[in-house]
């Protein structure tokens, strides 16, 4: 593995009161890949993070980012790292050109070389325009994207996002793929990124880890992870909403449930798509009228689901605003 | 890839963003300035009868007075200091630093100098004040620039307890909810009349032991009694002890809050 | 007072009661303020009592007993416009503006909440003045009237925070509830008579209505009440004003709630 990437062997974090929120993960990124970091809440994304970044010292297993170790060379890793943490910590009442003076500086910029960086890290995340205004008058999105802008200063090989979507709307967190993109693939910088949302792994990340309680139950390109689970799927949803339990009843024969459908029902097809007619047929032989009928490919929440034994999206405490997951 | 700036640096790069944070936010710091003064117009006025005790050492309440405000400015701003460390612990700036190179000495001096700016700029402002209601500066000019100079170090003293309340508890409210407890040292002080003054032989015995009235007495010579170095020296001394003691645990828990490695 | 003005103002006192039950040590700063304050004027500035011209009977931890006992009244009374914020920022109060047909009972139910605050805190305070040897010349009725006066006080002041919260609905008005009654009460005889006062603040005292109340109830603390009549009537009159201030800012939160 290249100098640039991150390597991690049996990473533990315990908390006081026995909380295993990191229960001993391997994984390893190579240079200039976007590794996605996918879990639910409290599955322990942020505390791996935290550790990647050295700023909490793990109490078991070890890891290194672009080739220094976490414990034992924290300055040399701060210094290869850009991280914009969960909660983008800004300060309300500075610009955001005085974001980017003190940031520069603490980095050792000069003050010209932090205001050419800086420049063109406004331009690049699009809030030229706003800089010189008290961040505290920013948008959600626009302070996540100048906490990007932040991170990338003193041009860091290894970059860290953690959740860097969550609650965006849809134009701000495309933007900001795209940007995460352009960094990965231009200037050859790793990403790290973690993520509730399934379509942005399955979008950005060349690789994905899933995470949950503190374990990688699943690791692979998103099509290797989904040709794993092969099947698909097919979501029927009932006219009449007072037919969804028959509904659920009539698929059951077909295979097992499938990653949660809102308005409906979905069975894994275990025979494959050529079932459909017969999922037809016994629908009809059943008089439940079905307003939409689709098939999906395998999607990362199936993925979950099959590891986990739990739905992603479903899950009791997920945010309530993630997206739909594509349905490729 | 650049490297770490210099120290005096990375100090003067956390105490600007301090400083202009601090100022840009006026209902912080015009109580902090406003209520000194209040209480010295107060007090100067509802206790001027007291110079008529036979050997009071003034016969000026005010210029007895003045000092107090120079203290309670100094202390304010800690409070001030000290809840703007703790919301930036609370919020993650202390993170966002953290990730620099920075050295934690630096963002602990730095942080809370917005509120230490504070008191300097309430110092000069009770001076003036002072002067143009009548106090009469024994020393000299010489006397109260020292007195400007030992205002701003006793406040960076009290900083430095601001600073430690606010890593040992990454709180605000906990912050200010500690502060009445240095206020009673205050009040069980020499700031309202002389020690040999005081009647009650319990309160009088505090209050001779009471370290702030070591930072009054101190400076309230430089303005009464002329060059003192028995009342100077004293005062000195126990600023330096604070600030070495207070800034000392602060680092301690700054260690223990800042994991980095 | 319909059924349900009662019922709001009870669901309220009951709801501040019992978080000061819950958490017996938010009562601390409200008392350990009063008694620093007594320690260091009664304890600490005695030797003021021998300022020539200086003529108070039962001696000066009563005099100063009187005004720190007026004072934590005034502040006693101020705790309910802050609770009343503060529930405001957490959202229980938007709700009962939102469910309570009857909204006075919002008014009445924070400023009994700061009365009963105002009792506990006072019991404590005359049982440790007391007991550490403070002189109280006049009877049992002098002492009634001073605890009625600092009802009156603490009910008004109550009733001028509860405004302010209505208002602005959010703690940062805290300060502002405090100050001027903070400066209120310092021009005012606090450390001598008034006339040992001069100057400005001898000016200033003479025209504050806070002065009435602290000189009628110095008086009833040496056995010789003074201005009982003016004191009570000021008072009385501060209060009227402060309800009309407080249901002003109801209504004007009413329209806001809609
Ligand atoms: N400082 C801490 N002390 C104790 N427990 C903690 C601490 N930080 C995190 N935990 C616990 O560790 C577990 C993992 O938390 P973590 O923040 O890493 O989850 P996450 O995957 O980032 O979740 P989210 O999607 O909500 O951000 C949780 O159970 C959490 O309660
Ligand atoms: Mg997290």
């Amino acid at each position: 593995m290249g100098a640039e990437g991150i390597r991690v062997e049996g990473l533990e974090r315990e908390f006081k009161g026995g909380i295993r929120a990191v229960d001993g993960i391997d994984l390893e990124v190579a240079p200039g890949e976007i590794y996605g970091f996918l879990g639910p809440n409290g599955a322990g994304k942020s505390t791996t993070v935290l550790m990647l970044v050295t700023l909490l010292p793990p109490t078991g297993g070890r890891a290194t980012v672009a080739g220094f170790d976490v414990v034992k060379q924290g300055p040399q890793v701060r210094r290869m790292i850009g991280a914009a943490l969960q909660e983008a910590a800004l300060d309300d009442f500075l610009t955001g050109w005085e974001h980017m003076d003190l940031q520069g500086g603490l980095h050792g910029l000069s003050r010209k070389e932090s205001r050419a960086r800086g420049g063109e890290l406004l331009e690049r995340v699009g809030l030229v325009d706003a800089a010189d205004r008290k961040v505290g008058g920013y948008s959600g999105g626009m302070k996540r994207r100048l906490d990007l802008a932040l991170a990338l200063i003193h041009r860091p090989r290894v970059l860290f996002l953690d959740e860097p979507t969550t609650g965006l709307d849809p134009q701000s967190r495309s933007a900001l793929w795209g940007e995460v993109e352009r960094l990965a693939r231009e200037e050859g910088v790793t990403v790290f990124l973690t993520t509730q949302y399934l379509e942005e792994a399955d979008v950005l990340a060349g690789r994905v880890g899933i995470i949950d309680r503190g374990r990688i139950v699943a690791e692979g390109t998103p099509s290797a992870l989904k040709a794993e689970i092969g099947r698909v799927s097919l979501e029927a949803i009932p006219s009449r909403s007072e037919d969804r339990e028959r509904l659920r009843a009539a698929l059951a024969p077909f295979g097992k449930p499938a990653a949660h459908s809102p308005r409906g029902e979905a069975v894994r097809l275990s025979g494959g798509a050529e079932q459909l007619a017969d999922v037809v047929r016994a629908l009809d032989a059943a008089r439940i009228e079905v307003a939409e009928l689709q098939l999906h490919q395998p999607s990362l929440d199936d993925v979950f689901l099959e590891k986990t034994g739990r739905s992603l999206e479903g899950s009791d405490d997920s945010d309530a605003e993630a997206p739909e997951p594509a349905a490729a | 890839m650049p490297g770490e700036p210099h120290l005096a640096r990375q100090i003067a790069l956390i105490a600007g963003r301090s400083v202009s944070r601090t100022f840009r936010q006026p209902e912080l710091i015009i109580p902090v300035i406003l209520f000194p003064l209040i209480l010295l117009a107060v007090n100067a006025a509802g206790l001027s009868s007291v110079t008529q005790l036979p050997g009071f050492p003034t016969d000026r309440y005010i210029n007895f007075a003045i000092v107090v405000c120079f203290i309670q400015g100094a202390l304010f701003a800690s409070i001030t200091a000290g809840t703007e460390l703790a919301s930036d612990i609370q919020k993650g700036f202390l993170d966002r630093l953290a990730l620099t190179p920075a050295r934690r000495w630096a963002v602990l001096v730095g942080a809370t100098f917005g509120g230490t700016s504070v008191a300097i700029v309430g110092t000069v402002i009770y001076l003036a004040i002072g002067l143009i209601f009548g106090v009469t500066i024994s020393t000299g000019i010489p006397g109260a620039v020292l007195l400007v100079a030992l205002s701003i170090y006793v406040a960076l003293a009290f900083a430095g307890i601001g600073s430690w309340l606010a890593v040992r508890t990454g709180s605000p409210a906990a912050v200010q909810g500690m502060f009445p407890l240095i206020f009673v040292l205050f009040f069980l002080s020499t700031m309202n009349l002389p020690a040999e003054f005081i009647e009650k032989d319990w309160f009088r015995t505090i209050a001779q032991i009471n370290p702030i009235s070591f930072l009054i007495d101190g400076m309230r010579s430089l303005i009464i009694t002329g060059w003192d170095l028995g009342e100077l020296l004293p005062c000195i001394g126990v600023a330096t002890a604070m600030i070495v003691l207070f800034y000392g645990l602060a680092a301690r828990a700054m260690r223990q809050r800042v994991q980095r490695t | 007072m319909s059924g349900s003005t009662a019922q709001v103002a009870r669901a309220v006192l009951r709801r501040t009661t019992i978080h000061t039950y819950k958490n017996p040590a938010i009562i601390v700063p409200a008392l350990a303020f009063p008694l620093v304050f007594l320690v260091a004027f009664a304890g600490g500035l005695s030797a003021v009592s021998s300022v020539p011209g200086f003529d108070f009977a039962a001696g000066y931890t009563a005099f100063q007993f009187v005004f720190v006992f007026l004072q934590m009244s005034a502040f006693g009374g101020i705790f309910s416009g802050y609770r009343l914020a503060e529930d405001f920022e957490s959202g229980f109060a938007r709700r009962l503006m939102v469910a309570a047909p009857q909204r006075l009972g919002l008014i009445i139910g924070y400023t009994l909440a700061g009365l009963v605050r105002f009792a506990l805190i006072g019991v404590i305070l005359w049982v440790l003045a007391l007991a550490t040897g403070m002189q109280v010349l006049g009877g049992v009725l002098d002492v009634l009237g001073i605890v009625a006066l600092g009802a009156l006080v603490s009910a008004a002041c109550a009733l001028w925070s509860i405004g302010l919260a209505l208002r602005y609905r959010t703690v940062d008005i805290g300060s502002f509830m405090q100050t001027p009654i903070f400066v209120l009460l310092f021009i005012a005889p606090v450390y001598v008579p008034l006339v040992l006062l001069s100057g400005w603040i001898h000016s200033a005292a003479s025209i504050n209505p806070f002065t009435l109340l602290l000189d009628a109830a110095r008086g009833f603390i040496t056995g010789e009440p003074v201005k009982v009549i003016a004191a009570f009537a000021a008072a009385l009159g501060i209060l009227a004003l402060m309800w009309v201030w407080a249901t002003s800012q109801l209504r004007r939160a009413e329209r806001a709630v809609g």
